[in-house]
């Protein structure tokens, strides 16, 4: 069994205005647009500008993200950094790539095969802050994120980490929205992103964004709420086994599913793949609150790590913004689940708690 | 008391065997896969040497009975055929007995069928099938859906350390009981997209790489997989099998000095070693050989050769760079070299360093050049490093 952890520090660069502290997503932006793309903040704030001039977005955003989180948590050096990102550094991959046909592989120029490699964000971080630690790159598709955040609840179980920096980060660019688009895994035209619950095509809202956070061992001022627990389950077979592989997880924490208060899912316009949550929703969580998230953020592989943000912030401000909820928790909000899933292959629930 | 992990079974192909059994012949009779390319499709394919496995995609699918329609990336096609051998030399029928998972790791995925459909998938419909395998995870769901295995898939990718990292995270899913068995490693095929990115680089050799000599000029690309069966010893025990050997330490570390280059004193190799050794509870005495990252550029192997001075002072243990067979085949590296460090515990063996003639005058230790077959091998330590200051040891040991 994994030990719980606390979430002490958090940091987020999303479409939304997520960068504050403060202040929990007082104005939601609802966009009209064929993908959704970050807010930056002003990264020279975050990041050495030497520095910043030779990263891409991913790698800025990434950053940037992971030292909002690390200066939350009064971390200075972590002892672990595991960074989850679907796609990696496609810009930087696409840049190369290009270059490479175009100029039938001469001319080329070595700092986007550089910064193109999955741990790039990871490493970046590590160099910047001098931490010679435990570093580590997931990149499976939408367990990803999921796999950097077992990783680090595994260090604090292990006791060979007290915090740990864990997070998700994907960018999207023109070409790989293009390609995703035209074979069907992204929506082809623009979506009102408050309207993907009544979306009429195939295909997921795009989205991309940052999520670190500082995950421990002990409870401080700083503490959001605690994570209890994360699982994957790769093609289960129908929607009996996912109601039984989630029932058997809460089980394993001594839960059943009316002890999870609100249920954030991946819901994300897709007509072909949504209704997988209503059927759970109706299945085994009757009793339980209803979000989602990606009106605000769109799909990309590693959401969870902002629906994981959301989360802690619910939990520690419980409120609940009303864009997000799609049935009115009956209760006050405790505990809550996070349940996603990409075109019924890779689904994974992270369960989170007040602290 | 906390389980044991142990390596049951081992699979791989490289451009020195299709299996286990060829590139243990090739190991001990000094056969390097190093040569001219046959498939690659490159303007620098005469340029260089490479450690190329010699058959073509449809050769391959061939292989795994995959009809020649369907969209697979040579790396998924190289991952199936080890893993597959791995599992089958672990004697194991019954994939889902025991909760069992699967790890991979890979630099660029299906970047071999992305880099020559890019246009097409820019202007045209005629590849869309493979858009979807330029995703790293994709050759890891292809082994998990050919070897049925449900419980549990990730994949992992921190450059050139990404296989050893499988193969630690896989130990410590056992040691706490979340899975029983777990077959890790990682994979990488040739692309032009690394060809192109080394040679910017300018860290390619145009002749064979010489891993810790004075005269070496950089590294030759490789490909291949490798994978290995690490299970439980209370399993083990209940189904009365005999293990190869045992996984006794391991370590990752960053060397947070540059994105490419290592520092020149070696720290994230030096903490990398130094952490697991003490995880293994050995002596630095008790190290039988080491399988060094050695990739032949002037950086790796002089940062290398430093850090393992820093660890065990004047009495470094037998080593060598097995690149001079192989190449270096990046994601596939740190497993495939685990796999021939379990061979050389199982065979009492060390394979040498190929191509090494001249000491590098700034440390002056030499590598093993000649196999050596007289003496018992206890303990093997194996480095894998990467992009990224990633610096990853195993430590695996006799049982």
């Amino acid at each position: 069994m994994i030990n719980s952890v606390y979430i002490n520090g958090l940091g987020a660069i999303s479409p939304q205005e997520t960068f504050s502290a403060d202040s929990f997503l007082k104005n939601i932006i609802d966009y009209n647009q064929k993908y959704l793309e970050i807010i930056p903040p002003v990264y020279k704030e975050y990041i050495d500008p030497k520095a910043l001039r030779r990263m891409s977005k991913i790698v800025r955003m990434g950053v940037a993200s992971g030292f909002m989180a690390l200066k939350q948590a009064n971390i200075e050096i972590p002892d672990a950094i595991n960074t989850g990102t679907g796609l990696g550094c496609q810009a930087d991959t696409e840049k190369f790539l290009q270059t490479m046909i175009d100029n039938d592989e001469t001319l080329l120029n070595p700092s986007s095969f550089i910064q193109s490699t999955h741990n790039t964000i990871g490493g970046q971080i590590a160099l910047a802050i001098g931490c010679n630690n435990y570093n580590m790159a997931y990149v499976h598709r939408t367990f990803s994120f999921e796999t950097a955040l077992l990783d680090s609840m595994m260090m604090i179980t292990e006791g060979t980490a007290k915090n740990v920096l864990v997070g998700g980060v994907d960018e999207i660019t023109e070409e790989s929205y293009y390609i995703r688009a035209k074979i069907g895994h992204l929506k082809n035209e623009a979506e009102q992103s408050s309207n993907i619950l009544n979306s009429k095509t195939i295909g997921a809202l795009c989205g991309e964004g940052a999520a670190f956070a500082v995950v421990s061992d002990s409870k401080t001022e700083t503490s959001y709420c605690k994570i209890d627990g994360v699982s994957m389950f790769y093609k289960p077979v129908d929607t009996l086994e996912i109601a039984a592989k989630i029932t058997s997880f809460l089980q394993e924490h001594n839960l059943t599913p009316q002890d999870i208060d609100f249920v954030i899912s991946g819901f994300n316009g897709d007509i072909e793949y949504d209704g997988i949550y209503r059927m759970i929703n109706e299945k085994i969580f009757e009793h339980s609150g209803l979000g989602m998230y990606k009106n605000l953020c769109g799909e990309y592989d590693t959401s969870s790590a902002f629906a994981t943000w959301m989360a802690a912030n619910i939990l520690k401000f419980k409120e609940i913004p009303s864009e997000i909820i799609i049935k009115k928790p009956l209760n006050k909000v405790k505990r809550v689940l996070i349940y996603n899933q990409f075109h019924n292959v890779n689904h994974s629930i992270i369960l989170m708690s007040e602290c | 008391m906390q389980r044991r992990v142990l390596i049951t079974g081992l699979g791989t192909i490289s451009s020195i065997g299709m299996n286990i059994e060829e590139t243990l012949d090739s190991l001990l009779n000094k056969r390097s896969g190093i040569k001219k390319s046959k498939n690659l499709q490159s303007v620098h394919k005469d340029d260089f040497v490479f450690g190329e496995i010699p058959l073509t995609l449809s050769e391959l699918k061939d292989m795994l009975n995959i009809p020649q329609h369907e969209a697979y990336s040579r790396t998924s096609l190289l991952a199936m055929l080890a893993a597959k051998e791995a599992v089958d030399n672990a004697g194991i029928s019954d994939i889902n007995k025991y909760r069992t998972g699967f790890l991979s790791a890979s630099t660029v995925g299906g970047m071999d069928r992305s880099e020559l459909y890019y246009s097409d998938f820019l202007t045209n419909d005629t590849q869309n099938k493979y858009i979807d395998s330029h995703h790293c995870g994709d050759h890891t769901e292809k082994v998990a859906d050919l070897l049925g295995i449900k419980d549990f898939t990730s994949t992992i990718s921190t450059a050139c350390s990404s296989s050893i990292n499988t193969i630690m995270f896989g130990a410590r899913l056992i040691k706490l009981g979340i899975l029983d068995r777990v077959i890790a490693g990682g994979v990488d095929s040739l692309s032009k997209f690394t060809l192109n990115g080394f040679n910017t680089l300018m860290i390619l050799d145009r002749e064979h790489c010489r891993p810790f000599d004075e005269t070496r000029s950089g590294l030759n690309l490789g490909e291949g997989a490798g994978y290995v069966v690490l299970e439980a010893d209370d399993i083990i025990e209940k189904e009365g099998k005999t293990a190869i050997c045992e996984l006794k330490g391991y370590a990752n570390a960053n060397d947070a000095f540059h994105q490419t280059a290592s520092s020149p004193t070696g720290e994230g190799a030096f903490l990398a070693m130094t952490k697991a050794l003490k995880l293994s509870g050995l002596n630095k005495d008790d190290i039988s050989y080491i399988n060094v990252h050695g990739t032949g550029t002037g950086n790796n192997d002089l940062s290398e050769g430093i850090a393992m001075k820093r660890v065990f002072g004047e009495n470094i243990p037998p080593f060598s760079s097995t690149k001079g067979y192989t190449g270096h085949t990046l994601g596939a590296a740190g497993s495939i070299e685990t796999i021939f460090g379990a061979l050389a515990i199982k065979h009492n063996t060390i394979f040498p360093n190929l191509n090494f003639v001249n000491t590098i005058e700034e440390i002056g230790i030499r590598p093993e050049t000649d196999i050596i077959t007289n003496r018992e091998i206890k303990n093997v330590l194996s480095n894998s490093f990467g992009f990224g200051g990633n610096n990853s040891t195993l430590i695996i040991s006799k049982i």
